[in-house]
């Protein structure tokens, strides 16, 4: 599983990343661009140790990463809860898909003043947020993965006298997971999202309070430190999703023969 | 050896349009036929002539619009676990080892962990796929995944197998290896079968009697009593004389090669 990643893939991977973070350094000078507006790397890196140092930065990441997590877990619970249902229930699915669908188009993060005005400052309106977009893609996958499923699976199931109980448990369940976890790592990424929007609209802590804070300072350096410290926060959370995924759908073909 | 284990009597199947044109399908309309305890049975017709259906409604997956069936003399009514199934596709479930694909009626009909261990330990033997019991379908030939399938088929122990052109997907080789060992164990459990299949020389090899259907409206047209021996060694049968005038026969009564009106 894990030949893909030959010597020389990593090499290129890792190559990639040296010229990235050279261009960064060196680039905006040679370029002649002021360095408040793109300031090199190492003085991204000092704007960095500043957050840490001045600006009580691990108590803003706790925050975060706090409310990525309660947002995911929930909206995702949510999202597969809602997704069996409309998937095994076609009643639900006919009465609510046009609101679930306008629910789905509207853009989620466009309530976030108003969730601030509700909640107050909060972490509840940034959790919301986060619910809200992570809800979507975990419920359409969730669905349409049961509706999708052979029935000719569910037959043979039937035909061994199962139980709907037994069917779901042990067909659509299992048979809905590729998907599912889909779902749950687009969800993952979104959670990062709703929350730093939510942090945006209002309130005094969380990473993307720092962003406002220090751009509105004119503070460049600390606020590429503060968007590489989400990205980071982001792919803990993809990862941690990966790692699971791998362990549950341990019995699927490793990626690497796909092209067979 | 004269129990009738599965009967169809004057059975009829209409379906809706899919449509909503409101029109009525009639996919088969009366059907009679028996198949006899141990007996191999093959059903052979045009495409859409309603073999499949026919099979639905042995399993009790789907009803009748008239007449009965009838396994052990029991009015079909539902699904019932004296019938199991096997089609084209195998079926196996992707999250669960060969063996636990074996083992998934035992399970759903609640057998212990014994019990299911001692049946699938059984058929996988059987069906010679032993050694590959702790792996995952995906790693599986498609000939290896026919014989779970069938081991799948043969672990809840049912009186009759209906087999839906279990082999139709097979390589000309592997299907001829895989005839060998359904009608060996077939016989040397002296089960009885209802199998559909497209395949000619097939379903003379394999059966003691082969059904012809009509174009849709299905209906039994003709009855041939397959008088070569050695029902369990269709390799062997396969090299018999008696096979090419069998398969002319039954060529003439579908009309193979003959100029076809489009089928509606
Ligand atoms: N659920 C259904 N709704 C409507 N029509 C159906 C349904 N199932 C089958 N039919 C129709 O009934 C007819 C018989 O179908 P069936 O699948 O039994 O044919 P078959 O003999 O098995 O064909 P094949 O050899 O191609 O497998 C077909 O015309 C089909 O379109
Ligand atoms: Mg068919």
């Amino acid at each position: 599983m894990t030949s893909a990643f030959t010597p020389s893939r990593i090499a290129a991977s890792l190559g990639i990343l040296v010229v990235f973070l050279a261009g960064w350094e060196w680039g905006p000078g040679a370029l002649g661009i002021k360095t408040y507006l793109i300031p090199p790397l190492s003085s991204v890196a000092a704007g960095l140790m500043d957050l840490f140092r001045a600006d009580n930065l691990w108590f803003h990441i706790w925050v975060t990463t706090l409310e990525v997590v309660a947002g995911f877990v929930m909206g995702s619970l949510l999202g597969v809860i809602g997704g069996y249902a409309l998937g095994l229930s076609v009643t639900m699915e006919v009465v609510l898909s046009p609101y679930i669908l306008a629910l789905q188009i509207a853009p989620k993060v466009a309530f976030a003043p108003l969730f601030v005005l509700w909640f107050g400052f909060g972490l509840e309106p940034r959790i919301l947020i986060a619910v809200l977009i992570v809800f979507f893609p975990v419920l359409i996958n969730v669905m349409t993965a049961v509706r999708n499923i052979d029935p000719d699976l569910i037959n043979l199931a039937r035909s061994f006298k199962a139980s709907r109980m037994q069917v779901f448990w042990k067909i659509q369940a299992p048979a809905s997971m590729p998907p599912l976890f889909a779902g749950l790592r687009i969800g993952a990424t979104l959670a990062v999202i709703g929350v730093a929007v939510g942090e945006f609209a209002g309130g005094n802590s969380g990473v993307g309070y720092l962003i406002v804070l220090t751009a509105g300072a004119a503070e460049t350096p600390k606020v590429f430190a503060a968007i590489f410290v989400l990205t980071v926060i982001g792919m803990l959370a993809y990862w941690l999703v990966i790692l699971a995924e791998n362990r549950v759908l341990h019995y699927m073909p490793s990626r690497e023969h796909k092209g067979f | 050896m004269t129990d009738t284990r599965l009967e169809f009597r004057n059975v009829t199947k209409k379906f809706q349009d899919r449509l909503g044109s409101g029109r009525t399908i009639v996919a088969v309309e009366g059907v009679t036929l028996s198949v006899q305890d141990g007996e191999v049975v093959s059903l052979i017709g045009p495409s859409g002539c309603g073999k499949s259906t026919l099979l639905n409604m042995a399993s009790g997956l789907s009803e009748t619009s008239g007449g009965k069936v009838f396994v052990d003399d029991d009015e079909v009514v539902s699904v019932n676990e004296h019938v199991s199934f096997m089609l084209q596709k195998d079926l196996l479930l992707a999250w669960r080892t060969i063996r636990e694909n074996v083992e998934f009626g035992l399970e759903i009909h609640g057998l212990p962990r014994d019990e299911r261990r001692r049946r699938s330990d059984d058929w996988l033997a059987r069906c010679k796929i032993a050694d590959f019991a702790d792996h995952y379908p995906h790693q599986l030939s498609g000939g290896m995944r026919q014989r779970a399938a069938l081991a799948r088929t043969l672990a809840t122990d049912p009186h009759v197998l209906l087999l839906d052109e279990p082999f139709s997907a097979l390589d000309a080789q592997t299907k001829m290896i895989l005839q060998q060992d359904l009608a060996r164990t077939l016989s040397e459990a002296g089960k009885t079968a209802l199998f559909i299949t497209h395949d000619l020389v097939e379903a003379v090899a394999l059966s003691d009697r082969v059904l012809v259907m009509s174009q849709r409206p299905g209906k039994i047209i003709e009855e041939i009593i397959v008088d070569i021996p050695g029902r369990a060694d269709p390799m062997e049968r396969r090299k018999d004389p008696k096979i090419g005038p069998y398969v002319g026969q039954l060529m003439s009564l579908l009309h193979v090669g003959e100029a076809e009106l489009e089928p509606v």
